[in-house]
């Protein structure tokens, strides 16, 4: 039972639901209220109070973020009263905020700093005391809490959201600052680097620990053979950050800025994600084989290749490792490839290559510098940049990225099916996964429209599908009448209760897709700011569309892998591939108590 | 129990293991009622003194929390203390008629004395050191406390003989 409230708005008599906050009212009736820390769908706190309204008959101003209309309500949003409250509540604010704004990297990008612009404050009245510790720098994310202004939404991202619980509040009043427990540092605790946090972050506390200073070194080498490549959630959103219409990939435009960026080598790692298809699915099939005709196997086989949920399910579930498929995560595939089938091609020293990826990503950040992901002692991928980064050095150099003519991926790590395109969205992997193998299996294509898994295509939380095995080909026989049951989950809250299912003895399922962040690659850490699920929404269809657009939808008819087994790896899971694609897995512990001393 | 290795620290008297049984009791009762963080918290102090983060860490875990929010709470808290106390708290005034009235300098030299910062416990845990915002002496500043007993008019040259007397 729904009811309708009605109340004014600055003297505009207006009707919402009952439930409905203030705040939310007005946004329906296109009236603007500042607001800083609350964020819509994600986070009501109330902790700033620069969204306070009067309200006839109350003695003190309302934060409209939190409290709900009643019944002939009269609320005025900008009386002068109102207006010189707001300014003073955000002169405070800024009184203990660096005002290195300068030098910051959300200068101009800021919501502190819009909100100063939309509040006529033009100079820091107050100046007071701020000491709030270090800046933190983990391979991931780097902490500044001086500039920290304790709207909490990170709290609610990484506890309620991703139900990882890294950060909370510590202490309180002026002492109040955003930590792990005892105000240890991010980099010693179960923090799973996938950077939520750094997507809600208003201002410039929490963000990804920089590599473009790292990656413009690189460019200006000229010793360096510079190769790029870039994940499929990238050109979903990339074309946000210069004010174009979310929705559409701008894949051609990105590898056009990319060139012009000075990259000697634009690769895609797309290319890669039809090769983890290979190599996963092979390695999928190998354990049902096994676990089907009386051997040894461990199932449900889980993906590998979103890095934040690499680190969470090592902290948090160390028993479990031996669920995660071998496969390392595709851009590490593409980078030691480039380090040894191109490098050879092109008679360059691995030494010499410098490899970016340029990912959605902030965890990825982190997957470079694991010890697992070297060889020959060289590591397969030298520097990450998020979407957000990307974006950045673009605007840097001063490319007209709108106004591009578009342009393509290099050959031979360029080419990819509509499969790879899939891998950016919760379910993708997945379905990617069942195009070919099912295709594999029994000789036919996967039987739903348009090849989309429809029971594991969009944004809930967990979602299943069965998929009935009849008429293999002869040497599947042993599959033959299989109910082959699969499930989906993205974010970290979804993978803590099917994991908890295995740990329990008690998962139907025989193959998973973890996607860390909630949506999936689309809306990763290193994603532009902030991602509501309308964006998520657009950004899905995005991928669906650059998925429907290629001439080849399935990973194995990708005739650049074909060949590049013929010439290079061999067999899928055969000694190459599980020397360079394939990687094993760190027992951390929720306080890294299963962590073997390093030497 | 990979939690009683970590915790063992340098005292000798109290039997560690006992006092963890103690805290997992407390636990085990409390497990699955809502909102009994606190209750838990307090138990587990009374029983072992004050919450290291090893505690912190058995009690999170033991609640199905994270322990970032365990210690959210304890450091919220005033009553709660992450440092072992001491046998007697020293709380020295630092209220507006103390502060003016030397105060100030009461924190310095009982620093100096007790060779710990404000807020710790001396190595012999005979004192933890705490300051206080006005304890109802303003018109004998500078105050200041040690458990119940109030001492006013405090020269500080007489703080070596004052804690001479809570040495045993
Ligand atoms: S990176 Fe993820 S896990 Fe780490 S603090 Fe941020 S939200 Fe929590
Ligand atoms: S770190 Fe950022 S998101 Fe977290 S409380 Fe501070 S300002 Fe808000
Ligand atoms: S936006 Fe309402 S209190 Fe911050
Ligand atoms: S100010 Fe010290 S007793 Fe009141």
């Amino acid at each position: 039972m729904t009811k309708m409230i009605n109340l004014t708005i600055n003297g505009k008599a207006v009707q919402v639901l009952e439930g409905t906050t203030i705040l939310e009212a007005a946004k329906q009736n296109n009236i603007f209220i500042p607001h800083l820390c609350y964020l819509e769908n994600v986070h009501k706190f109330g902790s700033c109070r620069l969204c306070v309204v009067e309200v006839e008959g109350s003695r003190n101003l309302q934060a409209s973020c939190m409290v709900p209309v009643w019944e002939g309500m009269k609320v005025h949003t900008n009386s002068g009263e109102v207006r010189k409250h707001r300014r003073m509540l955000y002169e405070m604010m800024l009184s203990n905020h660096p005002q290195d704004c300068l030098s910051c990297t959300r200068n101009q990008d800021c919501e502190m700093q819009a909100m100063g612009q939309l509040l006529g404050v033009t100079e820091a009245r107050f100046g007071g005391d701020n000491e709030k510790g270090e800046v933190e720098i983990t391979p991931s994310i780097t902490r500044d809490m001086a500039k920290c202004i304790l709207c909490r939404r990170c709290v609610t991202a990484c506890n309620q959201i991703q139900g990882v619980g890294a950060i909370s509040s510590q202490k309180r009043g002026f002492n109040t600052v955003i930590s792990p427990a005892m105000e240890l540092p991010l980099g010693s605790v179960d923090c799973a680097y996938c950077g939520q946090c750094t997507a809600v972050c208003p201002v410039g506390a929490l963000k990804e620990t920089d590599a473009i200073d790292m990656v413009w070194q690189a460019l200006e080498d000229p010793n360096k053979r510079v190769i790029v490549q870039t994940a499929p959630a990238v050109r979903a959103a990339l074309g946000e950050e210069f004010g174009m219409e979310a929705g559409h990939c701008v894949t051609g435009k990105m590898a056009a800025a990319l060139h012009e960026l000075g990259f000697d080598d634009v690769f895609d790692t797309n290319f890669a994600a039809d090769l983890t298809i290979l190599e996963e699915g092979t390695e999928f099939l190998g354990r049902v084989a096994k676990a089907l005709t009386g051997g040894e196997a461990t199932l449900p086989m889980i993906t590998s290749c979103s890095p934040g949920w690499i680190k969470y399910v090592e902290h948090t579930f160390p028993d479990e490792l031996d669920h995660l498929s071998t496969c390392k995560s595709p851009h590490m595939m593409l980078g030691a490839l480039i380090k040894s089938f191109y490098a050879k091609k092109i008679g360059v020293d691995p030494k010499d290559i410098y490899v970016v990826s340029v990912m959605p990503c902030t965890a990825k950040k982190f997957e470079v510098t694991r010890p697992e992901m070297m060889n020959d002692g060289v590591p397969n991928v030298d520097a990450v940049l998020t979407t957000r980064e990307l974006a950045k050095m673009i605007k840097q150099n001063g490319i007209d990225f709108v106004n591009l003519e578009e342009m393509n991926f290099d050959n031979p790590l360029g080419l990819s099916t509509g499969a790879a395109d899939i891998f950016g969205v919760t379910g993708g992997v997945m379905e990617a996964a069942l195009r070919t193998v099912y295709e594999l299996v029994t000789g036919r294509e996967l039987p739903f429209p348009e090849l989309h898994v429809s029971p594991i295509v969009g944004l809930e939380q967990v979602k299943e599908a069965t998929i009935k095995i009849t008429d293999t080909l002869p040497e599947y026989k042993f599959l033959e009448g299989v109910e082959v049951k699969v499930a989906v989950t993205s974010g970290l809250k979804g993978a803590k209760k099917l994991v908890k299912q295995i740990a329990e003895g008690i998962s139907p399922y025989h193959f998973i897709e973890v996607m860390g962040c909630p949506g999936g690659c689309i809306a990763g850490g290193g994603q532009p700011r902030m991602t509501t699920d309308e964006l998520r929404q657009k950004r899905m269809a995005a991928i669906y569309e650059e998925d429907e657009g290629k001439p080849l939808r399935k990973s194995h008819e990708n005739p650049d892998i074909q060949k590049l087994y013929k010439d290079f790896l061999g067999e899928p899971n055969g000694h190459t591939s599980h020397e360079l694609l394939h990687t094993h897995y760190t027992e951390r512990g929720l306080y890294n108590d299963r962590l073997q001393e390093e030497i | 129990m990979k939690e009683e290795k970590s915790i063992c620290c340098c005292c000798e008297e109290e039997n560690q293991a006992e006092l963890i049984a103690k805290i997992n009791e407390v636990i085990e009762h409390y497990k699955n009622k809502e909102g009994s963080l606190i209750q838990v918290l307090h138990q587990a102090q009374n029983i072992y003194g004050y919450l290291p983060l090893e505690v912190q860490k058995l009690v999170a875990d033991g609640l199905g929390k994270p322990v970032s929010e365990v210690s959210g709470v304890v450091s919220f808290y005033s009553f709660f203390s992450t440092q072992p106390r001491g046998k007697h708290t020293i709380r020295v005034c630092l209220g507006t008629a103390c502060y003016v009235r030397g105060g100030k300098k009461l924190v310095d030299r009982l620093c100096d004395i007790l060779d710990i910062k404000v807020g710790d416990t001396t190595a012999d845990r005979q004192f933890t050191f705490e300051v206080a915002r006005c304890i109802g002496a303003c018109g004998l500043a500078p105050a200041m406390m040690i458990d119940d007993v109030v001492y006013k008019q405090v020269n500080p040259d007489k703080l070596n003989a004052i804690l001479a007397k809570y040495k045993d």
